[in-house]
């Protein structure tokens, strides 16, 4: 069948195809239909452990520029901790460590001649809860990014938050109170603040931890309208543990289980056609 | 049964409730005793007068300024080598060995003796770096005595940032330092400030160390900077009560006064602060 065809091309694509390191790439409005044969960032045989714990085994995964991947799971199953290792922020927890490569644009990114801190300004992150910045305003927010950085240039300050805040579909809601404090916004705004802030710096990647696990229902369908247009723009690769929201916004789902991907595959094809047994119990709710 | 429990019961909560009456009922009887003698002393030309030999003319103007300088340089000295050690400690050395050592050594500095700290300071600021007993040499001295409360406090402030935040800026592509200079600091600014103000009212109130490392008893001179010789309000006071006239006596309660009311300063200061600080964070 075609799903275990997909499962089995996947890692041997990524292994036969030379790693060439490329400099810059020049962001660009594709349609999806032309996107998906271009791989914008790539996990090959990715294992990662938090001490002496393996949370991740021998993961291969592809995510092709201008599509939202899913990636599935029950709870523990290390779907967090992989798109963690995609920015390399699982390092940052003391005694974790990972093997495997990362590549985006088909340049190794987890090596020590590759500094972190750049790569996760090409590969920004949302988190779970959102996390908007408690001493700065609403503005301060959108351009924490840029001023942490120090790469803001003067004057250049409202243009950008204003951009950064109309792709993230906040713009209507704040322009009259962008000097008051982040927090004084609901949940649902906040976590919108939090995607503002995540593109101001123009990353190319949007990597989304559970981004409307804390969220109501209405301010859930926001986020999955912004994640529909974002994806013209950006790659997106979006945790949930939610698979009406996998199916609802994604192209492609990949279904974790104990550190290992069981089944990747078309979204639509997954959740009605599954390949896998193990699959086929998790979307039809016998565990998780 | 259940009324002997009972009657146990309100024997306890009694007792508890003495307990915490004795504190405040010898506190207020101290307070209340030095201002019935002390605050027909205390006026404008006490505050601003030198100290005499003739009682009813004696001030504490030096000992004043001198508590000021010397709490305004172990200030200086203390509060960023505390932030320092507490940044790293939290921040950078977590679990490393380094930090164990530091951790152990900073809680035995916490526990040693202010007379201690005062020796310490006698043999390497006053004679071996040849400060003499200069106001630097007393600053140093109560710089390395408040440094672990400092340490302490700064690092219990830095703790309560959650998490979440530096991973938001680690997130945006910013260094460690700029995570912690722009979203942690700011954050735990409060809590670190209250931290300051309590070891600034410690230094304030300590006399052991000072009267160690050689600050003057009688000083009929304002200090003119850091090489100056110098008195401190605790001296003062202990120099006034030691003296036979009872009029010293009322001196001593009017310097008690000003060195309290100071300190209760302080310290609402760092309650206000550390309640906008909750309120900031609830909000």
């Amino acid at each position: 069948m075609m799903p275990a065809q997909e499962l089995a091309a996947g890692p041997a694509r990524s292994a036969g195809r030379p790693v060439v390191p490329r400099l810059e790439v020049e962001p660009a409005l594709v349609s999806p239909d032309q996107a998906t044969c271009q791989v914008k960032i790539a996990a090959h045989r990715l294992s990662a452990w938090f001490g002496a714990q393996q949370v991740l085994r021998g993961v291969s995964l592809d995510m092709p520029r201008c599509q939202v991947t899913a990636i599935i799971g029950p709870s523990g199953c290390g779907k967090s901790t992989f798109i963690r290792c995609l920015n390399r922020m699982h390092e940052l927890t003391p005694g974790a460590r990972t093997e495997g490569v990362i590549a985006l644009d088909d340049q190794v990114v987890n090596t020590r001649a590759v500094d972190p801190v750049l790569l996760r300004r090409r590969v920004g992150m949302v988190f779970q809860k959102p996390n908007p910045f408690p001493s700065m305003s609403i503005r301060e927010n959108v351009l924490a990014g840029l001023r942490l950085t120090g790469s803001l240039r003067r004057g250049a300050g409202d243009e950008l938050a204003e951009r950064a805040l109309r792709q993230a579909a906040l713009w209507d809601e704040v322009k009259d109170r962008l000097d008051e404090p982040g927090l004084g916004l609901s949940g649902g705004q906040q976590q919108r603040l939090c995607i503002a802030r995540a593109l101001a710096v123009e990353p190319e990647v949007l990597l989304m931890d559970e981004p409307c696990s804390a969220l109501d229902p209405i301010a859930t369908a926001r986020i999955e309208d912004l994640i529909h247009e974002l994806r013209l723009r950006y790659t997106l690769v979006i945790v949930t543990h939610n698979m009406q929201q996998a199916a609802r916004v994604s192209d492609r789902t990949a279904f974790f289980l104990l550190g290992e991907l069981v089944e990747l595959g078309p979204t639509e094809r997954l959740f009605t056609s599954p390949s896998d047994p193990r699959t086929e119990d998790y979307i039809t709710g016998k565990f998780g | 049964m259940k009324r002997r429990g009972r009657a146990s019961e309100r024997l306890f909560q009694g007792l508890c409730l003495a307990a915490a009456l004795v504190p405040l009922v010898v506190l207020a009887l101290l307070v209340g005793k030095l201002l019935v003698d002390g605050l027909g002393r205390l006026d404008w030309a006490f505050l601003t007068s030198f100290p005499s030999r003739k009682a009813d003319e004696a001030g504490i103007l030096p000992a004043v300024v001198g508590s000021l300088w010397l709490v305004g340089l172990s200030a200086l000295f203390a509060l960023p080598l505390g932030l320092g050690a507490a940044i790293y400690l939290e921040e950078y050395g977590r679990r490393g060995r380094l930090a164990d050592l530091i951790e152990v050594n900073i809680a035995n500095l916490a526990g040693v003796p202010s007379i201690i700290y005062g020796l310490l300071g006698l043999g390497l600021f006053v004679r071996a770096l040849g400060l003499g007993r200069s106001l630097l040499a007393g600053a140093l001295t109560m710089a390395l005595l408040v440094l672990p409360v400092v340490v302490l406090s700064a690092r219990e402030a830095l703790r309560t940032v959650p998490a979440t935040l530096r991973e938001g800026a680690y997130a945006l592509g910013s260094t460690r330092w700029q995570a912690i200079y722009r979203v942690v600091l700011p954050q735990a600014l409060p809590g670190v400030l209250t931290g300051a103000i309590l070891a600034i009212s410690r230094a304030m109130g300590e006399t052991a160390p000072l009267i160690v490392v050689g600050a003057l008893t009688y000083v009929s001179f304002l200090p003119d900077g850091p090489g100056s010789a110098f008195t401190v309000l605790p001296i003062q006071i202990f120099n006034w009560v030691s003296r036979p006239q009872p009029e010293f006596l009322v001196n001593a309660a009017a310097g008690i006064v000003v060195l309290l009311v100071t300190l209760l300063a302080l310290n609402g200061v760092a309650i206000a602060l550390r309640n906008r600080m909750e309120k900031r964070r609830a909000g």
